[in-house]
């Protein structure tokens, strides 16, 4: 049986009991949510902590509000956002993005604030420790000048963001609040993700994520995954895209977000350029040949990259055809089944 | 069709209630007072010389009992007689990623695993042999000390009639190269086992396995104990599916460690030590070459098969074989040449996995008559229809057919898929294919030559009116235990569920060769009817004495004995019994079965025979996406010719079971090793250790499957019974294979059918993706075998002997 | 790194003991509590077959901290009989072939036993999206999904 090495435990009883913790605790504290995520991670020995500090009893971290602003508490569970009929109704993207991630058990405890702080993943890295060992490890330890099996020669980690819901609130324009000792600050979700897989957050590790907030504007929104099965799989390739169509079709806003092609969930620039066009076809296959110019997936998940690659563009475009009206059911195979496939089914 | 009672009714299984509650005790479930666990060190390289191990470091950390390398083992081992390669713990030399050096035995599995870091390893490490190509370039460095040469472990050919003079003037040859990836059993169980000293101070292993006579011989040899000192008991397998098949290195490390501390020790080894110990389906390399006549009708098939054997015989000396032995048991062959070889490779060992050698070159064949169907303009289930295998006939290479239902199972499952009304008649982009298979009922032969009795049972009837089962074989989740029990009911007329049943215990059950070969249901069955014929004759004869109802008027049912002229003239089974024992004394039969002897009598010809063959077709509905490549089973129809469903539940589960893994090999599963850069590294690693990244369907990813059950009884068959745990996985690949081409008019001549290799096929110019070239093996010369309707004996001749008789 | 007091509910029956933290539930089910019917095939959350209700949830005891239990009520497959009386799910699988090797069909008779209790008339689709989490290497699904129909249709009948 894989067991995780030893640690202290502290179970926090409030957020800033929890943020105290963690700043005495050191760089080698962390925060146990869900635990789907650190757990495997403490097994393989890619992490090894020192103390864990639980937030299972701090209850003023779960909690949904649809109230205009939808704020979401980091603690909620995936599950209950996938069940929940408000999320279904306003924020589809996020829906359908909780509603495939990992397992359904997997989501009974895995946390929202956690999926947001999922690790980085790459096949020469989420592996056991013998596993890492019989490859003289890589670039993110634990010895030293390790190398990047993906890109020898270069002298960063290019583990990939394996995020679902990332994306899809990004593509939603989420903010979310970070709190530590210090006080709270509010950053736009993208803002999170630094370009690097070694170090994939920008947040300090005294902060904890303490809450997501979707602003009221009223949008479309859709999540496409790509993944090997209809479960358990990370995303190969995420497209989350959200747009607010004015009179007309035109379209006064948009954001779509590539997932599981680079280090980073990947807000593409070219979103802008939508603004104030409609959604002919044209548009959307001169938008989506653009934008998936910036989907750079590598050798380190699954499926061939070069067909990753390519799929991203049809992706790009059939998410932008689903949110102009189009019929799913007449989309090829692969689109239709990613465009219905809508997670958990209940009603 | 039938009266009986039992045989033939759907049921639940007799160990449902055990399973259903949790109360089976798989090995992992199994405690001790004082048990000790055990963890081993793994060799990170792949092939390395050992120049040290040192283990005083490790003997000093906390909880730590004992620890110990190659040097404490003297004797190597391996499943077959020809193949004792295999070592406990390496000695001098590690072959693979993974190889076990070292143990640590402590007082918790905690400890244990914290002190393999203190194991102190100098390796010297040695050029990797990654695949079957470099095997068969490079002779050193030797992987073995043995084998056909340099790294090929084995290279086999065999000919029957003379294939050249049929393939030289063919009205039509078709020449196509294939490969098959491999995969693994990925049974849920991790491999367990415990060791300890029974009150006696004889050696008990409890272990996950499927073959305890077969590790009760290892474990003899290995440990150099005498076999009546050892006790080996197969606890129930979570899964086994041919990779618990060998006696492996976890169960030889903890007998000895029970033997050195007197302590019960276990190990329950990680999901990536299974991955390691592997002994899964064989990476396949083949060309088919085949000539047909202008109808259709084959006249001549050349096989030649590369396998990539990993670091280890195992069963690979038979997997080599199998690649040949059975493609002539489904259409009539006139004449056929098989060549085999198999390398050694710096790898996780293949062995037997459900189909054992056969799925990939019945992939091959079954595509490649698609192909002919289409050349010339046939329908592929017709081209088949044409030139089944006679039943009861020999074939080319002296196997004798007993029942086939064949024409059924196609008939069967055109009706029921409206194939004529779907293949080459659906949209683009919608495709239907259709595939045959046929596989053993159990191996004719043992592994290691005897010729004692493949299977035996023992009944116990006691005034009680319980009934125990005495059997060797192994419920790998297959059914055996129900097996048993229904055949034994239904014999003497009680209720499976009276019955009690002690299996795989090679102190308390007669041998059983083990779960393997789809040996079971054929040869325990039989054995358990011979036996619980004998306890109905003494059973009878005592009622008949004492009632003075004619023996042969004497009807057993429903937990009864009674006179067929009236049955109210009659007793409980129980006071049936208590008669008996009164005037028999104490009641137990033996029954025992051994196969029927081989036709073949060459060299090579031990592998193939059987009692029996079953068969089986598919046809699958698939839709492609031309844009991207892919790939979605939509249906599946099936028809399993089984002769007779014993438990039509169990026997509709081994055939969605197969569809389903014979589904993960043909779309997503690979048992596949990552290679570093070379001028950076040694590595060789698996590429997708757990069950994350192997890609083992889950429930969404099934289609909807329809099974169809052609029952025509089987002479040799317990009440007319065959195979269908393997048979019906081998149209699987095949059939997905087929309806691709269909869908979009691509051939993917691999598996797994991937949407990059679609999508590959779509944008090539062949419209193909597949292997390009087989390499040029030098191939010994074949043993030269005159088939049947040549005038043959069954033994080898040479061609030139045959030139002058002729 | 000491042992820690654990007191939790498991089965119905109070349950009180001393643990170091590092130990899952799934360990201490098994290794402490010699619940052995919960299964273990990756201790990674990979696999699905150590799932094990927790307040009701079904979830990966091989993820779950056995401190993070503290106070909650646990149910295994050892709990899902009413004395003597095997749930309708288990008398279902039974009869269903839906057990084969059996060393799954824990993980799937708690999954689908909230699956159930959750939506009692739930769709071939609900279902099959619901177990999907649990990996079966025997049956194919067909027949665990037929069970869990059956299942709810006995459920309905009481």
């Amino acid at each position: 049986m894989m067991r995780a090495g030893r640690f202290r435990y502290h179970v926090a009883s409030t957020v800033a009991d929890a943020a105290a913790a963690l700043a005495d605790g050191g760089p080698h504290a962390r925060l146990l949510a869900g635990g789907t995520d650190l757990i495997p991670n403490m097994k393989r020995r890619q992490d090894t902590p020192d103390l864990l500090v639980s937030l299972r009893h701090v209850g003023e971290l779960r909690g949904i509000s649809v109230n205009g602003e939808t704020a979401i508490h980091a603690g909620t569970s995936l599950d209950d956002i996938v069940k929940s009929a408000a999320i279904r109704a306003v924020h589809p993207a996020l829906h359908r993005a909780a509603s495939q991630i990992a397992s359904p058990l997997i989501r009974n405890t895995a946390t929202l604030g956690g999926n947001l702080c999922v690790d980085t993943r790459c096949n020469y890295y989420n592996q056991t420790f013998e596993w890492r060992k019989s490859i003289g490890f890589c670039l993110r330890g634990p010895v030293p000048d390790g190398i990047c099996w993906v890109a020898p020669s270069g002298r960063r980690c290019w583990a990939t963001a394996s995020s679902d819901s990332a994306p899809a609130l990004i593509a939603l324009g989420a903010r979310l609040t970070l709190l530590s000792r210090e006080g709270e600050r509010d950053i736009p979700l993208e803002e999170l993700y630094a370009d690097d897989g070694a170090c994939p957050l920008t947040k300090r590790a005294d902060e904890i994520v303490t809450s997501i907030r979707i602003p009221s504007r009223v949008v479309r929104s859709t999540y496409w995954k790509l993944r090997r099965r209809g479960s358990i799989d990370f995303p190969a390739l995420g497209v989350a895209a959200a747009i607010r169509p004015g009179p007309h079709g035109v379209i006064e806003d948009a954001r779509i977000v590539l997932g599981a092609v680079a280090s980073h969930p990947l807000l593409v620039p070219e979103s802008q350029l939508l603004i104030g066009r409609t959604l002919t076809d044209n548009v959307i296959e001169e938008f989506a040949e653009g934008a998936a110019r910036h989907a750079r997936p590598l050798d380190n998940t699954d499926f061939a990259m070069t067909w990753r690659k390519s799929v991203a563009r049809s992706f790009l475009s059939g998410a932008l055809r689903e949110l102009r009206g189009d019929d799913p059911s007449t989309f090829p195979l692969l689109a239709r089944e990613t465009a219905l496939r809508n997670g958990w089914r209940f009603e | 069709m039938s009266d009986y009672r039992v045989i033939g009714k759907a049921r639940r299984r007799v160990d449902a209630r055990a399973k259903v509650t949790g109360q089976t005790r798989f090995a992992d479930d199994l405690s001790f007072p004082r048990m000790l666990h055990c963890k081993l060190l793994r060799s990170p390289h792949p092939h390395a010389l050992l120049r040290q191990v040192d283990v005083t470091r490790a003997l000093r950390a906390p909880g730590v009992v004992a620890a110990l390398t190659g040097k404490d083992f003297s004797i190597r081992y391996g499943i077959l007689p020809v193949s004792q390669d295999e070592e406990p713990l390496c000695r001098d030399k590690v072959r693979m990623t993974g190889d076990p050096i070292a143990t640590v035995i402590a007082t918790t599995e905690e400890e244990a695993y914290a002190a393999l870091e203190l194991i102190d390893v100098e390796y010297e490490l040695l050029p990797v042999i990654a695949t079957p190509l470099e095997a068969l370039q490079c002779d050193e460095p030797r992987i073995h000390d043995y084998g056909d040469r340099g790294n090929v472990h084995k290279s086999v050919a065999l000919e029957f009639g003379d294939v050249d003079a049929a393939l030289a003037a063919p009205a039509h040859l078709f020449d196509d190269l294939f490969f098959y990836e491999g995969n693994t059993h990925l049974a849920i169980e991790q491999h367990a086992s415990v060791a300890l000293l029974e009150p006696d101070g004889r050696l008990a292993l409890y272990s996950s396995t499927q073959t305890p006579h077969y590790v009760h011989r290892a474990l003899s040899r290995a440990l150099d104990l005498a076999p009546h000192r050892i006790r080996v008991v197969a606890t129930p397998n979570g899964g086994g599916f041919g990779g618990k098949t060998d006696p492996f290195h976890h169960e030889i490390v903890v007998a000895k460690a029970a033997l050195l501390t007197g302590r019960p020790v276990k190990i329950c080894l990680t999901r990536e030590e299974v991955f390691q110990c592997h002994r899964g389906r064989h990476p396949v390399m083949m060309r088919m070459r085949t000539s047909v006549d202008d109808d259709g009708f084959i006249k001549a098939v050349d096989l030649e098969t590369l396998l990539d054997g990993g670091a280890y015989g195992s069963y690979g000396v038979a997997s080599t074989f199998y690649t040949g032995a059975l493609q002539t048991v489904t259409y009539r062959i006139p004449r056929y040449r098989f060549r085999g070889c198999r390398t050694f490779t710096n790898k996780p060992p293949c062995g037997p996995k459900r189909g054992h050698g056969t799925p990939q070159p019945r992939f091959a064949q079954e595509v490649q008559l698609d192909k002919i169907a289409v050349a010339l303009g046939k329908d592929p289930a017709d081209l088949r229809l044409q030139q089944l295998i006679e039943p009861h006939s020999l074939t080319a290479n002296w196997l004798q057919i007993g029942s086939v239902g064949l024409r059924e199972c196609i008939e069967r499952v055109i009706d029921r898929s409206g194939w004529r009304s779907k293949w080459q008649k659906m949209p683009h982009g919608r495709g239907a294919g259709l595939a045959c298979s046929s596989y053993l009922c159990g191996a004719a032969l043992p592994i290691y030559w005897n010729d004692m009795p493949h299977s035996g049972v023992q009944l116990k009837i006691d005034r009680s009116g319980l009934i125990t089962v005495f059997c060797g074989a192994t419920e790998v989740g297959q059914g055996s235990d129900d097996v048993l029990a229904g055949i034994v009911a239904e014999v003497l007329g009680v209720e499976p569920y009276d019955i009690r049943l002690v299996t795989g215990d090679t102190d308390l059950t007669p041998v059983d060769l083990g779960s393997y070969s789809s040996r079971v249901t054929l040869m325990a069955g039989n054995a358990a009817i011979q036996a619980a014929e004998r306890a109905k004759a003494l059973i009878a004869g005592a009622v008949s004495a004492k009632l003075g109802i004619p023996e042969e008027r004497l009807v057993f049912a429903e937990s009864r004995v009674f006179d067929a002229a009236d049955p109210a003239q009659g007793l409980a089974f129980r006071d049936a019994v208590i008669i008996a024992e009164t005037i028999q004394g104490s009641i137990g039969t033996v029954g025992s079965y051994k196969p029927p002897a081989a036709a073949a009598r060459f060299k090579g010809g031990g592998v193939g025979p059987s009692p029996s063959y079953s068969y089986t077709t598919a046809v699958a509905e698939v839709e492609v996406d031309a844009g991207t490549g892919w790939l979605r089973v939509e249906k599946i129809w099936i028809a399993h010719d089984i002769g007779r469903a014993l438990n039509p539940t169990l026997a509709r589960g081994q055939v969605e079971g197969s569809v389903y893994m014979g589904l993960g090999e043909a779309l997503s599963e690979e048992q596949a090793m990552r290679r570093l850069p070379p001028r950076l590294s040694h590595a060789l690693v698996h590429k997708t250790p757990s069950m994350l990244d192997y890609k083992s369907p889950t429930a969404l990813d099934m289609p909807e499957v329809f099974v169809d059950l052609i029952e025509q009884a089987e002479a040799n068959g317990p009440f007319g019974a065959k195979e269908v745990g393997q048979g019906p996985l081998l149209p699987i690949a095949p059939a997905i294979a087929n309806a691709v081409f269909d869908a979009v008019g691509v051939r993917v001549d691999e598996v797994p059918i991937t949407p990059e290799k679609i999508l590959r096929a779509l944008k090539a110019s062949g419209r193909r993706a597949g292997p390009q070239q087989f390499p040029s093996i030098a191939w010994p010369q074949a043993v030269y075998v005159p088939p049947p309707w040549e005038g043959g004996d069954g033994r080898a001749a040479t061609k030139a002997e045959e030139a002058l008789q002729s | 790194m000491d042992k820690v007091r654990l007191a939790l509910r498991v089965n119905g029956e109070p349950v009180d003991l001393a643990i170091a933290p590092n130990r899952t539930l799934l360990e201490v089910l098994r290794e402490d509590l010699a619940l052995t019917g919960t299964k273990h095939g990756c201790e990674l959350g990979e696999c699905g077959a150590c799932a094990v209700l927790l307040d009701t949830r079904p979830v990966l005891s091989c993820l779950v901290l056995a401190l993070e239990c503290e106070g909650a009520d646990v149910v295994t497959v050892e709990g899902l009989a009413q004395d003597a009386r095997l749930d309708p799910l288990q008398e279902a699988f039974s009869d269903c072939g839906a057990t084969q090797c059996g060393y799954c069909t824990p993980g799937f008779l708690i999954t689908a036993k909230a699956l159930l209790d959750e939506r009692p008339q739930a769709t071939r689709a609900e279902i099959a999206e619901a177990l999907s989490g649990n990996l079966c290497r025997c049956t194919g699904y067909i027949q665990i999904f037929e069970a869990v129909e059956q299942a709810a249709r006995r459920i309905s009948d009481e």
